[in-house]
Parts: structure tokens; C-alpha cells; sequence
């Protein structure tokens, strides 16, 4: 073997440059899915306490809506939402996917990838403006 | 073809049209129902009793719920067993999960039985 051969089949570390590594937009839709979807499961939770009380009695209705109208209680909802959001435009993406309707590429995948990121934050703000 | 005990699926493909069908049924009582919200800003009490009254939303309430248990169970399963690698602790989350959506759906009808 050369000597060069010898360098390179050399147990060496690998320079990786952090500021270089990037998820693609694939990757950071299929995390969010995962997060936005453990969120919605613990949040029907106190979803259905909301629901259980509001049909409870016209006073527990009341208490719902006044909760409702405090800042806390919208900041979570609004949060509830977006996740909702988010999983319906991801999910919306996957069965485009499965019925054929994106190209079978990583540029395709990326782009349905941004769109559903553009529909989210639109419609997060739509459920922000619905709220206050 | 892989079998898994865990699931509510007898397989993976099973599991993948579950997921699928259920996830259509959430969507749309979803839309249903924000879209009510939307339409009927000052909402009272009345009106929104009247509403899961009637049998027709009544059942589909319990639908879309019967959609999440299903929906949570593929779902939280593929992520429970991709990230948990400790047999115990994942049977254990898997069980906790599981029940959690059970009950889930067991709230709803009782929701609804008294309305």
C-alpha cells in the first residue's frame, strides 16, 4: 500500500462544519408533525374539560366563555390551534403524497414542505385575529 | 409481513389505512366545528346545548372521537417506539397512552349521554 493510500483509509475525526448543517425542510416538517401531534394529544384533554363543562349547565357555559376571555387562556388556545393547524396541513400533505399528486423528488418534497409552513402560519394568524 | 402486537392494526398496512381513514374523519368534524364556532360569534348556552342535542352530532362527536383513539393510537405508538428504547419504560408509556385515549372516549359519550 502507498504511503498515501495508508493517510487516507487513517482513522481520522471528521471536520464538520455546525453553522453548515441544516435539516432540510423535509425533515423539520416530519419532526413538527411528530411534536404538533403529541401537543394535540394532550391538549384534548383540557379540550374535552372545556366541552364537558360548557354543555354542564348555562353556568358552566358562562365559566367557559369568561375563561375563554382571559389572556392565558387564549394564549393556550391559540397555541392548541396552530398545532391543529399545523397537523391538518401536514397530514393534507401526506395523502396529496399518497394519491400520487407531488413528483417523487427531495425539491418537491421540500417545496409541499414550505407551503404547508405558509398555510400554518396563515391560518395561526387567521385563528390569532378570531381570538382577539 | 411485520406483525405488532402493539397496535391497534394487525399490521403496518393496516395501521397506514387506519391512520388515514381516521385522520378524515377528525379533519372534517374539525372544519365542522370551528366553522360553527366561526358563524356563531355570541354564542349562549341554549343554542350551543340544542347543537349536541340532536343525534346526528351527538354521533358524530363520538366519531371523531372513536377517529382519535385510533388516530393516537398509530400515531403515538410510531413515535413512542422510535424514540423510547427501554423496553419497560415504552410498554409502560404505550399502556399510559393508550388508556388516556380510551378515556378519552369514554368522557365523550359520557358528555353526551347528558345532554
Amino acid at each position: 500500500m502507498e504511503l498515501s493510500e495508508q493517510n487516507v483509509n487513517k482513522q481520522r475525526p471528521v471536520y464538520l462544519d455546525l453553522q453548515q448543517i441544516q435539516f432540510p425542510a423535509t425533515a423539520i416538517a416530519s419532526i413538527l408533525h411528530r411534536v404538533s401531534g403529541v401537543i394535540l394529544f394532550v391538549s384534548l384533554a383540557v379540550l374535552l374539560w372545556l366541552f364537558a363543562t360548557s354543555l354542564e349547565s348555562a353556568a358552566g357555559f358562562q365559566t367557559v366563555t369568561d375563561l375563554l376571555n382571559s389572556l392565558f387562556a387564549k394564549l393556550v388556545f391559540w397555541g392548541i390551534l396552530t398545532a391543529m393547524a399545523y397537523h391538518l396541513c401536514g397530514g393534507i400533505r401526506h395523502l396529496l403524497m399518497d394519491l400520487g399528486y407531488f413528483e417523487d423528488s427531495m425539491e418537491s418534497g421540500n417545496n409541499s414542505a414550505r407551503v404547508a409552513f405558509a398555510l400554518t402560519a396563515v391560518l395561526s394568524v387567521l385563528a390569532g385575529i378570531w381570538l382577539w | 409481513m411485520v406483525k405488532n402486537a402493539a397496535t391497534i392494526g394487525r399490521s403496518g398496512v393496516h395501521d397506514f389505512v387506519l391512520i388515514r381513514a381516521s385522520a378524515l374523519v377528525m379533519a372534517s368534524y374539525l372544519l365542522f366545528l370551528v366553522g360553527y364556532l366561526v358563524a356563531n360569534p355570541g354564542l349562549d348556552y341554549a343554542t350551543w346545548q340544542s347543537l349536541f342535542s340532536g343525534t346526528c352530532v351527538k354521533v358524530y362527536t363520538l366519531l371523531a372521537l372513536l377517529a382519535v383513539l385510533i388516530h393516537g393510537w398509530v400515531g403515538l405508538w410510531q413515535v413512542i417506539t422510535d424514540y423510547i428504547k427501554s423496553s419497560g419504560l415504552r410498554a409502560t408509556l404505550l399502556l399510559t397512552v393508550n388508556l388516556v385515549l380510551l378515556a378519552y372516549f369514554a368522557v365523550g359519550v359520557v358528555i353526551l349521554w347528558g345532554v
